[in-house]
């Protein structure tokens, strides 16, 4: 069974062809990583992925399905991301975006939930426990229930991740997880990477952090002007040719 | 300052999270009941139309406050509510029946307005409900055979299990109950999933929808709900005015809903009710101003300007409106002396791009 | 048959003009500010009655009284820009709305307490009286073509002032992110300032050449409602768009109202509107903003 594929992906905006017939296949349990230069197309790449733009050529098979339709429906299919940009609900705690990220595990019915029965209460009572898995993982007992926007950067961060943990996906896409972060944070983030793939979960991961790539990957992917131009191991990919000429130009 | 050390979750989930807000909320309750024992019978008048406008106003909040969506056109549901009601009490139907078939109906409608609405955003939707507020209006004044046009349609006392609701009292404790299971409905709903998918539309649409979210079906939902609950609003008006027609139910209207929901403050559930009362009691208080201001000012023009200046005033000053500004006293209170003017400031967002969700 | 239409045509051309210069305020300050200003009809309605106040109390002639009024409705814009738009800078667009709906009941209130205005309602003599012109076996009022021609004119100076003129750039600037305007040395509050100014008087134009034909009274600005169709059609934030739009939604009154029975001419710009909203909210000229994520 294939884990997970992308055949042929590309897009376009009018004129400019942002990603163009890129195709990889991410094994599971792997950590595969995307690399490449600023304006490459990875982030579109993940874009396309979550079905946020529609790709004008390919397709994308996760788990034998072909993920269609909306963002919505690849979150149902078990596929989690963090926005390079942070997404969070800026107005809610902590623990109300955590809760939001489960959502793909609601079983309560509208009309349940007005009169609130004892049902709705035991699903509440088991997402909050599910929730603080995710909690204790990430340490952010502290934060539980302070409101996102006044929260510190490097904070943020985790809680993106987590609200993604607490989809409870089988596949993470994390977008530059380690951008703006400085050395502790980023240790912390390499740890709670191999805690992930301990936990069964697959990533798939842009990042422009050499060291990060190099300790946590099992594959690397190198991206540039929306097409691959290497994929391998980490030692195999930082030495190719093409991807130094990307990265600092050609030799004079 | 009040220390909440919480051991379980039910502590998180329950409406009432200690003693002293079941306290405060208790003695609300008892004063509630014991209101047409004690005030006038004009005041008992007024409470029915901040009970009823509360209610409206709820379901306002619910779509506006919670889900992040704008709607200039609520009145239509309003009417909606208001004439179902009206013309199946003329057909013989029972009170509950009749209350029930005006929630759906406004309910159904809500549903239609808000197909369009899952495509538009900001100032789009705005007209667009503005536009279908005036379609409504229109299509009652035309459509005589049913609505009976300009010349409106009367409403006869509620009959309940038997029991006319005639007098003051009865249905003052009708008006009540109902706003009160509003607000236990939505409080509930704020406490599950679905009242947290509302939010994370509001927050970030693009952030809810790759968490699994529907867009298309929570709106819509929003959309439903927030007009059965005005709808209910509208029949109850129906009665308390006894006389419905088009003129009652046009954008002015709306725009009123959308003052309440402003000044009573955004986002809680509150200020639904404050914000009613707060409108209802304003003609009052204009009126009671006016004593002291020279004859030749007509009432009608001061009205217009107060109203104006308030919700200009509010919008610039008190941005959280009424409860905000209760919740900014509580906590200078609670937290004193640490008190600092920072905490409930507004954020701006200069970038467009921010202002995009 | 061709005479009738052609009076059709002319009519709400003439009708489309002044949603036009209506919807032209608007988007003038949406494409500055990015706020939608729900008080434009009342700016106009204050335009009209300041124009009459020229005629009949100061006895000025026609001409003077427009930029009698433009002066004063110049000002009036920029005061209110200044005392209520400016603090709420940068909050989220529903509440400027709400703001400017305000501001409207606000000017509505004034108008109906000032003593000479009131509640009634007033007519502004026009130099060209009732004369009539006829083409083509169509007849229609000099007003009518005196409304087309200014309204073209004034196209064409905007026109002129958005291409080659500082200002202009400066506003497209202050549109998309003020901070960085500011950086730039734009003087981002004076700009905003200027540019309500702008609609302001505009919007006053709007009035004088509406006067004759709905007459002035505290609340002709409800007019003013229909250019919000008119400018979705053309497209928010375009300024031919504005222009297109509201002659679209002149022509679609004018016949519906002659064509559909009574009542559907008061509705038909909002059914348009719905159905383009639904179809292409951009509009014909408009553009769509999307978040990147």
């Amino acid at each position: 069974m294939t884990f997970f594929a992308i055949d042929n992906l590309g897009v376009r905006f009018g004129g400019v062809v942002a990603v163009d017939g890129v195709s990889f296949s991410v094994k599971q349990g792997d950590v595969h990583t995307i690399i490449g230069p600023n304006g490459a197309g990875k982030t579109t790449i993940f874009n396309l992925i979550g079905l946020i733009y529609q790709p004008t050529t390919g397709c994308i098979v996760f788990q034998d399905h072909e993920v269609r339709g909306a963002p919505h429906d690849v979150a149902q299919l078990g596929i989690a991301r963090t926005f390079q940009n942070i997404e969070l609900f800026e107005q809610a705690t902590v623990l109300q975006n955590l809760l939001i990220g489960r959502h793909r595990h609601r079983v309560t019915n509208l009309l349940d939930e007005l009169l609130f029965r004892p049902s709705v209460r035991r699903a509440e009572i088991a997402q909050r426990e599910a929730v603080e898995r995710v909690i204790d993982l990430l340490d952010l007992a502290h934060y539980r229930d302070s409101r996102v926007a006044e929260l510190p950067y490097g904070i943020r961060k985790v809680v993106e991740l987590g609200r993604a943990l607490a989809t409870e996906p089988k596949l993470i896409l994390l977008d530059e997880p380690s951008s703006g972060l400085n050395p502790e944070e980023t240790d912390d983030m390499a740890f709670w990477i191999e805690d992930i793939r301990a936990l069964g979960i697959t990533v798939l991961m842009v990042e422009h952090d050499m060291n990060l790539v190099s300790r946590v990957s099992t594959r690397v992917l190198a991206l540039n002007e929306g097409r691959v131009i290497a994929e391998g191991t980490p030692g195999e990919v930082q030495s190719h040719p093409a991807v130094i000429e990307a990265y600092l130009g050609g030799g004079e | 300052m009040r220390f909440i050390f919480k051991t379980e979750y039910d502590q998180d989930i329950r409406l009432f999270q200690h003693g002293g807000q079941l306290f405060w909320y208790g003695l609300l309750g008892v004063l509630l009941l014991a209101a047409p024992l004690v005030v006038s019978g004009y005041v008992l008048s007024q409470l029915h139309f901040i009970l009823i406008y509360a209610i409206a106003g709820l379901g306002l909040m619910l779509l506006v406050g919670y889900t992040g969506q704008i709607s200039l056109g609520h009145a239509a549901f309003l009417a909606t509510g208001a004439y179902t009601e009206a013309l199946l009490q003329a057909a013989g139907t029972p009170f509950i029946v009749s209350l029930a078939s005006a929630a759906l109906l406004s309910a159904a409608v809500g549903i239609i307005v808000g197909l369009p609405a899952l495509r538009l955003k900001g100032i789009y939707l705005a007209i667009a409900t503005l536009a279908f507020n005036v379609i409504v209006e229109e299509i009652i004044t035309r459509w005589e055979s049913v609505t009976g046009g300009s010349s409106g349609k009367l409403l006869k006392p509620i009959e309940l299990f038997g029991y006319r609701l005639s007098s003051q009292e009865s249905f003052y404790y009708l008006c009540l109950a109902l706003a009160v299971l509003s607000c236990l409905a939505l409080m509930n709903l704020l406490r599950s999933p679905t009242g947290r998918a509302f939010v994370a539309i509001r927050d970030s649409e693009i952030s809810a929808s790759c968490l699994g979210i529907d867009l298309a079906r929570f709106k819509t939902m929003s959309f439903a709900l927030s007009a059965a609950l005005t709808g209910i609003g509208g029949a109850l008006y129906a009665h308390k005015v006894t006389f419905i027609s088009p003129e009652q139910f046009t954008l002015i209207q709306s725009i009123e809903l959308v003052t309440i929901v402003i000044i009573g403050g955004i986002g809680s559930l509150h200020g639904a009710v404050l914000g009613a009362a707060f409108i209802i009691m304003l003609p009052q208080g204009i009126s009671i101003a006016k004593g002291w201001l020279p004859d030749a000012v007509p009432q009608a023009g001061l009205q217009s300007v107060v109203f104006g200046l308030i919700l200009v005033g509010f919008i610039i000053f008190e941005p959280y409106g009424l409860y905000g500004r209760w919740l900014k006293i509580r906590t200078y209170f609670d937290v004193f002396p640490f008190y600092r003017r920072g905490t409930f400031r507004r954020q701006r967002s200069y970038l467009r791009s921010e202002r995009l969700r | 048959m061709f005479s009738q239409l052609l009076q059709l045509f002319l009519g709400g051309v003439a009708q489309g003009c002044v949603y036009a210069l209506i919807a032209l305020g608007f988007v003038l300050i949406y494409k500055a500010t990015e706020a939608v200003n729900f008080a434009q009809g009342d700016m106009m309605m204050l335009g009209a009655f300041f124009g009459l106040t020229a005629s009949t109390v100061l006895g000025l002639p026609y001409w003077a009284t427009i930029a009698f009024a433009i002066i004063v409705m110049t000002a009036v814009g920029m005061l209110i820009e200044r005392v209520v738009i400016r603090p709420v800078l940068g909050y989220p667009t529903f509440t400027v709305v709400m703001i400017t709906i305000g501001v409207g009941y606000i000017l509505r209130g004034v108008v109906t307490m000032v003593p000479g205005w009131g509640t009634d309602t007033y007519t502004l003599r026009t130099p060209f009286g009732d004369a009539v012109l006829r083409i083509g076996g169509a007849v229609i009022a000099a007003e009518q073509l005196a409304t087309i021609g200014l309204t073209a004119a004034l196209c064409l100076a905007l026109y002129l002032f958005f291409r080659f003129a500082k200002l202009g750039v400066a506003m497209q600037a202050t549109s998309q992110n003020q901070l960085a305007a500011y950086y730039m040395g734009i003087p981002v509050r004076r700009v905003n300032m200027l540019i309500w100014g702008l609609a302001a008087a505009v919007a006053a134009v709007g009035g004088i050449l509406l006067a004759p034909v709905a007459f002035v009274h505290a609340n002709m600005g409800f007019i003013g409602l229909k250019a919000f169709p008119a400018a979705v059609v053309g497209g928010f934030g375009s300024v031919p768009g504005a222009v297109a739009g509201g002659l679209i939604i002149g022509l679609v009154e004018a016949f519906a109202g002659f064509y559909l029975p009574e009542g559907f001419k008061d509705v038909a710009p909002y059914v348009v509107v719905l159905v383009v909203l639904l179809i292409r909210p951009s509009g014909i000229f408009g553009e769509t903003a999307r978040k990147k994520v």
